[in-house]
C-alpha cells in the first residue's frame, strides 16, 4: 500500500519537475501575489494629490494649508484660482481632494468667529474617501484647537471633559500590510492546493491515463494520497516562502508560534485538498476544472473576510460565510500571526475546519471510483 | 463452496458472457452479448466504429459495469470480483494512455511498481520487454516523443509487466503505419505462442485473418462468431472482381442482371457476388459493353473477410 502511494507520488513529482509552467505557477505566483497585494491592496492613504483654492491669502490661511501638508496625508500639487479649475482637476483625476479656503477666513480666525473651509473629496472609491474624510477632519480639528489654545491661553487638554485615549492593540501602527499578509498566506494556500489537485487528477482523466490505472491493483485512496502528497509539500514550501517575505521584506511581526501555524495550516489543507479532489470528480476536462475552481474561489475570497470585513456584510451574506472554510483559516492565521493567540482561543475555528475537512474528504473519496460511467 | 458466486469457477472458457448489455442514455452500446472464449485463443472482435467494441472490452476488464447480464473473466465475475480479474489481465486502451512526459523506462518502472513487481524481477522483466518490443535503444526517450507505432509497443510492454494470462487490446493498430502494424501482429503472435489468451478489437478486416476465431459486432450485437475460414464460407455465391470505367454506372448496369446477388465497390473495383461465376461473367461483360462501359478486367476471386463482413452486415440491415 505504502509502496503504491510512494510510486504515485514519485511519478507526480516527475510531472511537476518536467513542467516548467506549473513550476513557475507554484513558486512565483505566490510571490507576485504577495508583492502586488502587499503594496497595492493597502488602504493606507498617504501623499494624496490635493489642490488648494486659497481665496483668503492671509498668513492664517497659509498656516492651515501648511498643517494639511505637514500631516503627510496630503500633497499640495496645485493652487487653483477658482472652483471650476478645481472641478476640472478632480474630473481628470489629477487631484483626489481639494481644500477651499474662502476670503475672510483669516479675518474670522483673528476676530474669534467661527471660520469655515470646504474640503472636496473624490468619493468614487469609498474606501479611499473614508480615510481621506477622517484625515481631513482630524487635521482641521487639530488646527482649530491650536487656534483656540492661542486665543484662550490655555491648553486644550485642560478643557476636555472626557478624554479618549485610544490604544490600538496587535497592529498599533494600523498598517494594512500586517493585516493583508496573513490573509494572503491562507488565500494562497487555498487557491493553490485546490487548483493543483483538481488539475492533476483531471489531467489523468483527460489524457486517458486514468483508464490504464483502473486496471491496476491501485486503490482509489492510494491514488489520491499519492497524487496530493507532492502538492502538500509545495503548499508548505509556499507558506514558508510567503511568510519569509512577509517578515523580512514587509516587516510583519509573527507574535504567535510558527509550529502551531503550520500545524493548523495542515488542518486547513485537508479541506482544500478535499475540495480539489471533489472538483476533479465532477470535471471531465482541465478547462471545466478551472472554471469550477473559480466558481468556488471567487465567493470564497469575497465572503471569507479576506477583502471585506464580515461585520460590514448584510446578515444573509454573513450566514453564507459560515460554510466557507477560508473564513475560519483567516481567523486562525490572523490570530496566530497578529495576536499571538494559542489553540485555546482558536478552538471553534479549528473544530469547524476539522469537520469541514473530514466531510469533504469522505464525500470526495466516495465519489472517486475505479469505474467508468 | 463456489455456489455463492465468489472465487474462480472452473470452466473451459476464460471469457464468458451472459446476455451482457450496456445501455447509455441514448443508445444501447452492447446488446445481449454472448461470448465464449477458450484459453490460448486469439479472438478478434471486428466491427465498424460505434459497434460497441470498446464498451465490451471495458466491461470485460471490469472497469465498467453492465446494465444487464454478466461476464466472467478468468473465472471471476466482473462486477463482484473486479480486482481478482485485474491481477490476471492486461488492458491496452485504444487511446494512448501512458505518461508522455515520462521516459520509456520510467513508464515501465511505474507500472511494475504499481503491480508490486519485486525489484530484481523488475529489472529482468523490463529488459526482456524492452527487447521484445524492440524499444531498448529508446528507453530514455520521453513517451510523447515516440512515433505512433512505438507508443503502441510501449503501451503493450506496460500491460505485460505483470505477466497477465489474458490480454485485452482495443484497436491496437489504429493509426499505425502498415509496417509497424505487421510488426505489432508478429509480437502478438509470439504472445499467443507463449500461451497468452488475446482479445483484440480491430476495424481492419485483414487483421481478422490472423485470429484463431473472429466475432463480427454490429450495432451492439454479434452477427457471427466463428473461425475465419468458415466466416468466409458464409458468403453466398461466388465473387467476381470487375475493373470497369465509370464505376457507378457500371454498378447500376450490373445490379439488375439475373444471378447477381450483391455489388460492392472497392476503390476503382467492383466486387460482384453471383450464383455462378462461370455462367454470369459473360453476361456482365456483355451488359457493360452494351452500356458503352469499357471493362479493363474481369476475373473470379476468393472472397476475403472484408467482403464477407460487408455482405453479412448488409443482410442484417435488409432484414429490418
Amino acid at each position: 500500500m505504502i509502496g503504491r502511494i510512494l510510486t504515485i507520488a514519485r511519478k507526480e513529482l516527475l510531472h511537476i519537475l518536467r513542467d516548467r509552467r506549473t513550476l513557475a505557477v507554484m513558486f512565483l505566483i505566490p510571490v507576485i501575489q504577495l508583492f502586488l497585494l502587499g503594496y497595492a491592496a493597502t488602504t493606507d492613504i498617504e501623499h494624496l494629490r490635493t489642490a488648494v483654492l486659497d481665496a483668503d491669502r492671509t498668513s492664517q490661511s497659509r498656516e492651515l494649508v501648511e498643517a494639511y501638508r505637514a500631516s503627510n496625508y496630503f500633497d499640495v500639487v496645485a493652487y487653483v484660482a477658482d472652483e471650476e479649475e478645481l472641478a476640472r482637476l478632480v474630473d481628470r483625476g489629477e487631484v483626489r481632494a481639494g481644500l477651499i479656503i474662502p476670503a475672510g477666513y483669516g479675518a474670522d480666525v483673528l476676530a474669534g468667529r467661527k471660520a469655515s473651509v470646504a474640503f472636496v473629496i473624490d468619493g468614487s472609491d469609498p474606501n479611499v474617501a473614508n480615510t481621506v474624510l477622517s484625515a481631513s477632519q482630524q487635521v482641521g480639528q487639530a488646527e482649530g484647537l491650536k487656534i483656540i489654545e492661542r486665543r484662550l491661553g490655555i491648553s486644550p487638554d485642560e478643557m476636555v471633559a472626557v478624554e479618549v485615549q485610544p490604544r490600538v492593540w496587535y497592529n498599533p501602527e494600523m498598517k494594512s500590510v500586517n493585516f493583508m499578509i496573513p490573509g494572503l498566506i491562507a488565500t494562497i494556500l487555498f487557491t493553490l492546493t485546490i487548483m493543483l489537485t483538481a488539475l492533476s487528477i483531471v489531467r489523468e482523466r483527460e489524457q486517458g491515463t486514468v483508464e490504464q490505472l483502473m486496471v491496476t491493483p491501485i486503490r482509489p485512496f492510494e491514488l489520491i494520497v499519492g497524487k496530493v502528497m507532492p502538492y502538500v509539500l509545495v503548499a508548505f514550501f509556499d507558506v514558508l516562502e510567503v511568510l519569509a517575505i512577509g517578515v523580512y521584506w514587509f516587516g510583519v511581526p509573527i507574535h504567535g508560534s510558527l509550529g502551531l501555524l503550520l500545524a493548523l495550516a495542515a488542518v486547513f489543507l485537508i479541506t482544500s485538498l478535499g475540495m480539489g479532489i471533489f472538483i476533479s470528480s465532477i470535471a471531465n476536462t482541465q478547462q471545466e476544472a478551472m472554471l469550477t475552481v473559480w466558481m468556488i474561489l471567487l465567493p470564497a475570497l469575497f465572503l471569507s473576510g479576506f477583502f471585506f470585513p464580515l461585520e460590514a456584510m448584510p446578515g444573509f451574506l454573513q450566514a453564507i460565510s459560515y460554510v466557507i472554510p477560508l473564513r475560519y483559516m483567516l481567523v486562525i492565521i490572523r490570530g496566530v500571526i497578529l495576536k499571538g493567540v494559542g489553540l485555546n482561543a482558536l478552538a471553534d475555528q479549528v473544530g469547524a475546519l476539522l469537520i469541514f475537512g473530514i466531510v469533504i474528504m469522505v464525500f470526495a473519496a466516495t465519489r472517486f471510483r475505479k469505474r467508468l460511467e | 463452496m463456489s455456489d455463492d458466486g465468489s472465487g474462480p469457477r472452473v470452466s473451459e472458457y476464460v471469457i464468458e458472457t451472459d446476455n451482457l448489455t450496456k445501455r447509455f442514455k441514448h443508445v444501447t452500446a452492447v446488446d445481449g452479448l454472448e461470448l465464449r472464449i477458450r484459453r490460448g485463443e486469439i479472438f478478434g472482435l471486428l466491427g465498424p466504429d460505434g459497434a460497441g467494441k470498446t464498451t465490451t472490452i471495458r466491461m470485460l476488464c471490469a472497469i465498467m459495469d453492465p446494465t444487464e447480464g454478466s461476464a466472467r473473466v478468468a473465472g471471476f465475475d466482473t462486477v463482484r470480483e473486479p480486482e481478482e480479474i485485474k491481477k490476471r489481465i492486461g488492458y491496452m486502451p485504444q487511446q494512448f494512455s501512458l505518461y508522455g512526459d515520462l521516459t520509456v523506462l520510467e513508464n515501465l518502472v511505474f507500472f511494475a511498481d504499481i503491480f508490486g513487481v519485486g525489484r530484481e524481477e523488475r529489472e529482468e522483466r523490463i529488459a526482456r520487454l524492452l527487447e521484445f518490443s524492440r524499444l531498448s535503444e529508446f528507453q530514455d526517450r520521453r513517451a510523447a516523443h515516440l512515433s505512433g507505432g512505438m507508443q503502441k509497443k510501449l503501451a503493450l510492454a506496460c500491460t505485460l509487466i505483470h505477466q497477465p494470462q489474458i490480454l485485452f487490446l482495443d484497436e491496437p493498430t489504429t493509426g499505425v503505419d502498415p509496417v509497424s502494424r505487421r510488426e505489432f501482429w508478429d509480437i502478438l503472435t509470439e504472445l499467443h505462442l507463449q500461451g497468452v489468451t488475446l482479445f483484440v478489437s480491430t476495424p481492419y478486416m485483414d487483421e481478422a485473418e490472423r485470429c484463431s476465431r473472429v466475432g463480427l459486432m454490429f450495432e451492439g450485437s454479434l452477427i457471427v462468431c466463428d473461425v475465419p475460414e468458415r466466416i468466409k464460407g458464409l458468403v453466398e455465391g461466388e465473387l467476381l472482381e470487375v475493373r470497369p470505367d465509370r464505376l457507378r454506372e457500371a454498378a447500376h448496369a450490373i445490379e439488375p442482371l439475373p444471378g447477381v446477388l450483391e455489388v460492392q465497390t472497392y476503390g476503382d473495383l467492383l466486387h460482384v457476388f453471383v450464383d455462378s461465376a462461370d455462367r454470369r461473367a459473360p453476361t456482365i461483360q456483355q451488359a457493360l459493353t452494351e452500356a458503352g462501359i469499357a471493362v479493363h478486367g474481369l476475373r473470379q476471386t476468393r472472397p476475403r473477410m472484408e467482403e464477407a463482413f460487408i455482405s453479412l452486415i448488409r443482410k442484417r440491415l435488409e432484414e429490418r
